[in-house]
């Protein structure tokens, strides 16, 4: 064969590739068109899966918080970039609410890790990658209240997500407000038969004379 | 709208005239000219790297620059901004002489050989009649440019780079003037402008066999004396960093990069007047033929440089001085046939023919000697 016929082939592939970018449309993913997503004005849709930082979730209001500030996600997150106080009543008992929880965005891997291990479905991993700024240590640090964020928002970057965790937690809901009952009734059954052996015991005390034997036969 | 620019011009030196003496005319002529070349080649320079951008971008599937300015027309504006602000740096043992003088000897021929190119009709600023030497004169002197920016810089690769661009160039420069000699034999004059008057009524070179052969030739010859991929073994960055420019920053480095598309352009205008007519054309304005033409061979340029690899070193020799070298020579001759049998006219079939013939021979030929050796394929009986 004669000098030069690959190049000729060669020279076609990247002309037809040159022409095709202006006749086909962007995106549109035939052979030749542009794929480029010039980023701040076009965006890629998210995927669901996509997951960056942290943040805790709240169901109505933002002081009903899901978080009962029991620390797991900090003890288990890998780079210990949580960090939680739990608030304190008048009294200084410790009550089921985080009073600090800070998480240092700077330190953050984006493992997901905090999620995965939270009994509460209370913190959730976000889509919002943006969160550039020129000082590290005081506006990367986001704080309680900077990471609250309704279910409502989880339920539109994660639907599928959003939907199994609000079955989970009404199942669990419900279970527990059976367990309740049932701990209720259970309770109110032993006290109606506590309250009625202790009437009986009375009318019995009453009927014969205080069994005062019984009572020095107790260890105690 | 022909005769726009030497209009202009013309009443420009005129009004010096109506106020001035006779000798201040002159000298306005003079400086006009120089003032539209000395802003013609920036000019050019700074579009031709978006031009570039935008080409090369396209042929990878982006969209190139698209952020400053309208469909990023700013873009040179931008760069050249940068260029300026950055900071110059010397190496503490380069010979600061030659490392300053270097970048200036470079653009100083690249922007010398405007002067000789057939803009349009009328349009060329200084109609030597030795046009065609000066630019193979003024062209290779870049190469000591080159070879000073490499050796001023004392850095091995700015030498490694400033070698193999002087091997490159003293052999891309023979075949380049060879394969011009067949035009000169035809119209029988140095001078650009007889060149092209020579090609009136669409008796391009290029339409001839001797002239298509000569023009690919002198355009290959072209890409490799300025440097170009696929023949940019001076600054192949895979290799040597960046070649004999490593050691440059700033506006210095962008003198550099002005040089490069400078010659680039010069050299598709040149080619655009030895063998495509020049500014000849029907009906457009014949400098906007020639505009049209020498962007034509820069969009090729960039072509070339979407498409291929660069060379080898051996393969950048071999190429020159075992192909296109005995193959211009060969169209010397078949131009001297071409100009026996076509007996003043443009076009015969005799005189198409046999040169055809002839170098479509030598082609082929020349092709079956470079092939490279190739050994047989072994056999391993006993294996399969």
């Amino acid at each position: 064969m004669f000098f030069g016929l690959g190049i000729l082939r060669g020279m076609n592939i990247t002309l037809m590739n040159f022409i095709r970018s202006y006749t086909r449309k962007r995106g549109s993913g035939e052979i030749g068109a542009l794929t480029t997503v010039q980023y701040p004005e076009e965006r890629l849709p998210e995927k669901e899966k996509f997951r960056n930082f942290p943040f805790l979730i709240y169901d109505d209001k933002p002081e009903d918080l899901r978080c009962v500030a029991c620390d797991i996600c900090a003890q288990d997150c890998p780079p210990r970039c949580i960090y939680i106080v739990k608030e304190t009543d008048e009294a200084g008992k410790p009550m089921k609410k985080p009073a600090v929880f800070d998480i240092d965005f700077t330190v953050c891997m984006n493992c997901g890790i905090c999620e995965e291990v939270c009994p509460f479905d209370a913190i959730f991993m976000d889509h919002e990658f943006e969160i550039a700024d020129s000082d590290r240590h005081d506006k990367l640090l986001y704080h309680r209240d900077d990471l609250l964020k309704t279910n409502e928002h989880f339920h539109k970057i994660r639907p599928n997500d959003g939907r199994e965790v609000d079955t989970r937690l009404a199942e669990a809901k419900e279970a527990k407000a059976k367990k309740d009952e049932a701990r209720k009734k259970a309770a109110e059954a032993k006290a109606a038969a506590k309250a009625k052996a202790e009437a009986e015991k009375a009318t019995e005390a009453k009927e014969d004379k205080p069994p005062e034997t019984e009572k020095e036969s107790d260890p105690q | 709208m022909d005769q726009m620019f030497v209009n202009i011009k013309a009443a420009l030196v005129g009004l010096s005239d109506k106020v001035f003496p006779d000798w201040v005319g002159v000298l306005v002529s003079i400086a006009v000219s120089i003032v539209a070349i000395a802003l013609l080649g920036p000019l050019i320079m700074m579009y031709l790297t978006l031009i570039e951008r935008k080409v090369v971008a396209r042929m990878q599937n982006r969209i190139g620059p698209n952020r400053v300015g309208k469909y990023g027309l700013l873009q040179p504006l931008a760069d050249g901004v940068k260029m300026l602000i950055k900071e110059d740096i010397v190496p503490r043992n380069a010979d600061k002489v030659l490392h300053l003088l270097a970048p200036i000897l470079i653009v100083a021929p690249a922007l010398l050989v405007f002067a000789v190119l057939p803009f349009g009709r009328n349009m060329t600023a200084v109609d030597l009649n030795v046009g065609i030497l000066f630019f193979a004169a003024i062209s290779s002197i870049g190469t000591i440019g080159i070879f000073m920016a490499a050796w001023g810089s004392n850095n091995k690769f700015s030498v490694l780079g400033g070698m193999r661009s002087v091997a490159q160039m003293i052999s891309y420069e023979i075949p380049m003037v060879m394969s011009v000699v067949p035009v000169l034999l035809a119209v029988g004059s140095l001078s650009t402008n007889a060149i092209v008057e020579a090609q009136a009524d669409w008796h391009w070179f290029v339409f001839t066999p001797w002239g298509f052969l000569g023009c690919v030739i002198f355009f290959l010859c072209g890409v490799a004396e300025c440097n170009r991929s696929p023949f940019d073994l001076a600054e192949a960055e895979s290799e040597i960093i960046a070649g004999f420019h490593t050691e440059y920053s700033g506006m210095k480095f962008a003198l550099f990069y002005m040089a490069e598309f400078m010659s680039a352009f010069t050299i598709s205008g040149m080619t655009t007047t030895l063998f495509l007519g020049g500014w000849q054309g029907p009906l457009l304005p014949s400098w906007l033929w020639f505009f049209l033409k020498t962007y034509g061979l820069i969009f090729i340029m960039l072509w070339f440089r979407a498409t291929l690899p660069r060379l080898r070193v051996d393969q950048l020799m071999a190429l020159a001085w075992k192909f296109l070298l005995p193959l211009s020579l060969v169209n010397i001759v078949a131009t001297c046939i071409w100009h026996f049998l076509s007996d003043e006219a443009f076009f015969t079939p005799a005189a198409f023919l046999v040169p055809l013939a002839l170098l479509v021979f030598s082609y082929w030929g020349l092709m079956k000697l470079n092939q490279p050796y190739m050994p047989e394929k072994r056999v391993y009986p006993l294996v399969d």
